[in-house]
């Protein structure tokens, strides 16, 4: 019977007392359970920094991979063996700082799988330097001076690659995070996650009293949720350029609210091919079952050779 | 005075003027007809308008090379002879002067040239009317008023006046044209044949059967034979070893072999995925080689420049792959991207930081092209490693006409592999279980038991990371002696070979694509007197050690030949060997060695008594 330990390995963890990453690895394995994943059929994919750290505490297969390549490897392996659930997660400065060109692409391709942002605004494991979405003029404790360049907004630019599951959620609202994710895998195309998240140790801006409003005139928490306010990012006819459009461009003007009110939940929505289903259509074989279980490995290339005669 | 049947032919124009075809139609005709050919084409990095030119050399016996003249010169432009000395920024000074004395050009008669702006007495010139010829072959047709639409069929009027020339016969070119247009497109085969006839019985009746002493003569044919380049060795082996994704980002010269499979797909079941860049290439096929299909990238320089850090990824993973397919072309940087080197040699062997096993074979013709991708699979997945196929342009560009491979000798190995049932419940796996050998036996995520991790950090058995001393050292030699064991179970026989006789006084060192033009250069060697044998690596790694010093220690005078400027080989095997050359010849002006060079590059050591010869005849 599967059940939360099942999916939990003994491997010592060493993230920082209080982290968010803690809020979104529990999340992740309480999404597996309640979705009755087995662990077998599940591989998480990472980038590089405390983040990067996640598979080894997820008992499935596990790919921690390189700075800013969990993406593309994670790609790789899901075109290759598309039997498995594959969820990737990375810190902000993986995904948007030195994976950025992957970020974009990914989202072209819109495949079949979550990618899961760990968004804190600074680079953790090296001590506290500004990510890519740390605020202009914003300056954190180990930083020298406050940021001078612009940060990315994730969310817009998600929408504008061509994530077809567009969400934001909150590492310390653990019942929320488990819905998106859960909605995100559910999802069939490329299903990004932007998750807000404290870090203790190195932002001391965006803590989890900030989050939770406790610095304004009238304490009240900066996160709402997008669907208690009416708004819905799901396209019901992907056929209708113009309702794409318009719902592309309503998750584009929520995703720049920021400040005293910050919307979580559901961007933007819509089912169309992946790209598994693009090369099924180029490669029928494909649909009866993947390369990988198929023989590949005594194949005829006499056709081959005629053709150069 | 007639020689018969050892001919070389040039078509040179402006790039977009379809040389390619032709000079490819030419070489069909002429091994349906029982000759041997080598052809090799030489381009700027432009898409339109730039000259270029393609060589074909016909002999009875298969050659193994290019030489530096041309019997046969055919002109689309004035450029082509004369270069483009007028221009502020000259490249070539036209190939006019390439012109064997006897030799003949082949030209556009509207060019009103007079024979002395030629600047040669010793040449013959055969001046056609390709326009005209056009335009008649075209009304044939009723196609006479679209005379722009085809103007590019004046390299088929061309084609066909080196054939009248040649006294070729013209059926099996015929055909070859006609094989060039299916479909719809049928229907242009015809007008194609008629432009090409007009050529033939132009040349034949305007300048008469004794014009051109060089004559082409059909011969039996010596079994079937194919007309394969190195990116079609290379994608069909891949094919034919089962490999199940490919990655690339456009690139010269490697972006042929990825289209290649991409056109073959749907028939051979392949992923081809065109990645965002190299970054990603290499990522996106190691990615697929854990997920346990066998998978392969495809660059030149500057793309495995940015696949250093992904190789050292699959280096520490001990991913059963990829197999990196490296077309070194003249460097650093973008440097001459369409121009051949052999300059990433220490590169291959280096490339990323830190140490890890990775196997590199550097073929040296078609034929070993095709083999050496078969078995780089198979190492791939056997020592869990990546592995990278070393060649360069000139290989990948270069026809010859082999023997189709039979292959049934050719067996796919995956290596160790746990089965589910050796999984069960309970069971312990570890995917980096040390063993004796350094391999440990891999799972295919998705099994069910064999749940592993596997991170680029250092790790223990499990794939979990660690920074502990012990098992770092233990992990370290686990890793390595997998290319330690690669070394003592791969024989010799492939990674090294001594061509020629056991002793000689002169033995040439040399690996890669230079290996014909070193084999034909022998043959003239041993013509005027000199005797040599040719010592060709094959194996950059594991390195062929005790063998190569086996030869080398023994030897008497040795000579490196490479196509890079510092004998990158030559400083390898004195690391291995503590055996240094004597003397070099080295090439590196992004063009390929031809037959001669080696001929007078060993000529100019000995008779000159230079050390080192640099040479270059383009």
């Amino acid at each position: 019977m599967l059940e939360l330990k099942t999916y939990r390995t003994q491997v010592h963890n060493d993230w920082c007392p209080g982290c968010g990453d803690f809020g979104i690895v529990n999340a992740i394995q309480m999404t597996l359970l309640e979705m009755q994943l087995e662990p077998h059929r599940v591989a998480i994919f990472s980038g590089i920094g405390c983040s990067g750290k996640t598979p080894h505490f997820v008992n499935a297969y596990g790919f921690h991979t390189l700075h800013g390549r969990v993406l593309p490897i994670a790609t790789g392996a899901r075109l290759a063996n598309p039997g498995l659930t594959i969820v990737a997660v990375g810190g902000d400065g993986d995904g948007l700082g030195i994976g950025a060109g992957h970020f974009v692409n990914t989202g072209r391709r819109n495949l079949d799988f979550t990618y899961v942002l760990y968004d804190n605004g600074v680079y953790g494991l090296t001590k506290g330097q500004a990510s890519p979405t740390l605020p202009k003029g914003v300056k954190t404790k180990s930083m020298p001076g406050p940021a001078i360049v612009e940060r990315v907004n994730p969310i817009a630019m998600a929408v504008a690659s061509g994530y077809t599951f567009v969400a934001r959620s909150y590492a310390l609202d653990v019942r929320h995070l488990k819905q998106t994710l859960r909605a995100a895998i559910e999802h069939r195309g490329s299903a990004f996650v932007d998750v807000l998240q404290t870090c203790p140790t190195y932002n001391d801006i965006n803590t989890k009293e900030w989050y939770g409003g406790e610095d304004l005139p009238v304490k009240a928490p900066r996160l709402y949720k997008l669907e208690d306010s009416g708004y819905s990012g799901a396209v019901a006819d992907p056929s209708l350029e113009e309702e794409v459009n318009a719902k592309k461009g309503n998750a584009l003007v929520k995703s720049f609210e920021w400040g005293d009110k910050i919307p979580i939940g559901v961007f933007f929505k819509m089912e169309v091919p992946t790209f598994e289903d693009q090369l099924a259509l180029r490669m029928p074989a494909l649909k009866d079952k993947p390369f990988v279980e198929q023989d590949i490995y005594n194949r005829d290339i006499t056709p081959l050779l005629d053709e150069l005669t | 005075m007639t020689v018969t049947n050892s001919f070389t032919w040039m078509i040179g124009g402006p790039q977009g003027s379809g040389i390619n075809s032709v000079a490819e139609n030419f070489a069909k005709a002429c091994i349906r007809g029982g000759l041997h050919i080598f052809a090799n084409i030489e381009y700027h990095s432009n898409i339109k308008g730039e000259h270029s030119y393609y060589r074909l050399r016909v002999e009875s016996k298969a050659p193994r090379s290019h030489v530096d003249w041309v019997d046969l010169l055919v002109a689309l432009d004035r450029e082509t002879i004369f270069g483009d000395m007028n221009k502020p920024h000259p490249t070539h000074r036209g190939h006019r002067h390439e012109v064997s004395p006897g030799g003949g050009i082949i030209y556009d008669r509207s060019l009103n040239l007079t024979p002395d702006s030629f600047g040669r007495d010793d040449i013959k010139l055969f001046p056609i009317p390709y326009m005209d010829l056009l335009v008649d072959a075209l009304k044939e047709f009723g196609k006479d008023k679209e005379l722009s639409k085809y103007q590019v069929m004046v390299n088929t009027i061309a084609l066909g006046a080196s054939l009248g020339l040649a006294d070729y016969d013209f059926d099996l070119a015929t055909e070859a044209i006609k094989e060039g247009f299916t479909g719809r497109k049928a229907a242009l085969g015809d007008v194609n044949v008629s432009a090409a006839r007009r050529g033939y019985d132009y040349a034949k009746k305007s300048f008469g059967e004794d014009a051109f002493p060089s004559k082409l003569r059909k011969q039996p044919l010596s079994g079937k034979r194919i007309m394969m380049r190195g990116v079609q060795a290379v994608a069909i082996a891949k094919l034919k070893a089962g490999c199940g994704f490919q990655t690339y980002y456009p690139i010269t010269p490697a972006t042929d072999e990825s289209e290649y499979l991409e056109s073959h797909q749907k028939d051979y079941n392949m992923i081809v995925v065109q990645a965002e860049d190299e970054i990603s290439a290499i990522n996106m096929a190691t990615g697929a080689a854990h997920a346990g299909l066998r998978s392969s990238t495809s660059t030149s320089g500057p793309g495995f420049s940015l696949m250093a850090e992904g190789l050292g990824w699959a280096g520490i993973t001990e991913a059963p792959g990829p197999v990196v397919v490296l077309y070194q072309r003249a460097g650093p940087a973008t440097g001459m991207p369409t121009r051949t080197e052999q300059a990433d040699l220490r590169f291959a062997l280096h490339a990323a930081h830190g140490e890890f096993p990775r196997i590199i074979i550097a073929p040296g013709d078609v034929i070993e092209t095709y083999y050496d991708t078969f078995d780089s699979f198979n190492y791939a997945e056997h020592y869990q490693v990546p592995v990278i196929l070393l060649t360069d342009k000139f290989l990948a560009s270069t026809y010859q006409d082999i023997a189709p491979f039979d292959g049934d000798n050719l067996k796919v190995d995956r290596g160790d592999m746990v089965r589910e049932s050796d999984l069960a419940a309970g069971s312990d796996y570890k995917r980096y279980r040390w063993t004796e050998l350094g391999i440990s036996p891999r799972a295919i995520p998705g099994q069910k038991g064999g749940i592993f991790w596997t991170t680029g950090d250092e790790h223990d058995e499990y794939g979990h990371i660690t920074e502990a001393p012990d098992i770092r050292i233990k992990m370290m030699r686990k890793r390595m002696r997998k290319i330690e064991l690669a070394g003592q179970v791969i024989p010799d026989s492939k990674k090294a070979t001594l061509h020629g006789p056991k002793a000689a006084p002169i033995t040439l060192v040399g690996w890669g694509s230079s290996k014909g033009a070193i084999l034909d250069g022998m043959e003239d060697l041993k013509s005027d007197g000199i005797e040599t044998n040719f010592l060709q690596v094959r194996y950059v790694n594991p390195f062929p050690t005790n063998f190569v010093q086996q030869v080398l220690g023994s030897a008497r005078r040795k000579i490196g030949i490479e196509n890079n400027y510092s004998a990158q080989m030559a400083g390898l095997i004195r690391e291995k060997t503590g055996i240094a050359v004597d003397n070099t010849i080295v090439k590196f002006d992004g063009r390929p060695f031809s037959q001669n060079e080696i001929y007078e590059g060993v000529k100019d050591i000995i008779k000159n008594g230079i050390k080192e010869v640099t040479v270059s005849h383009a």
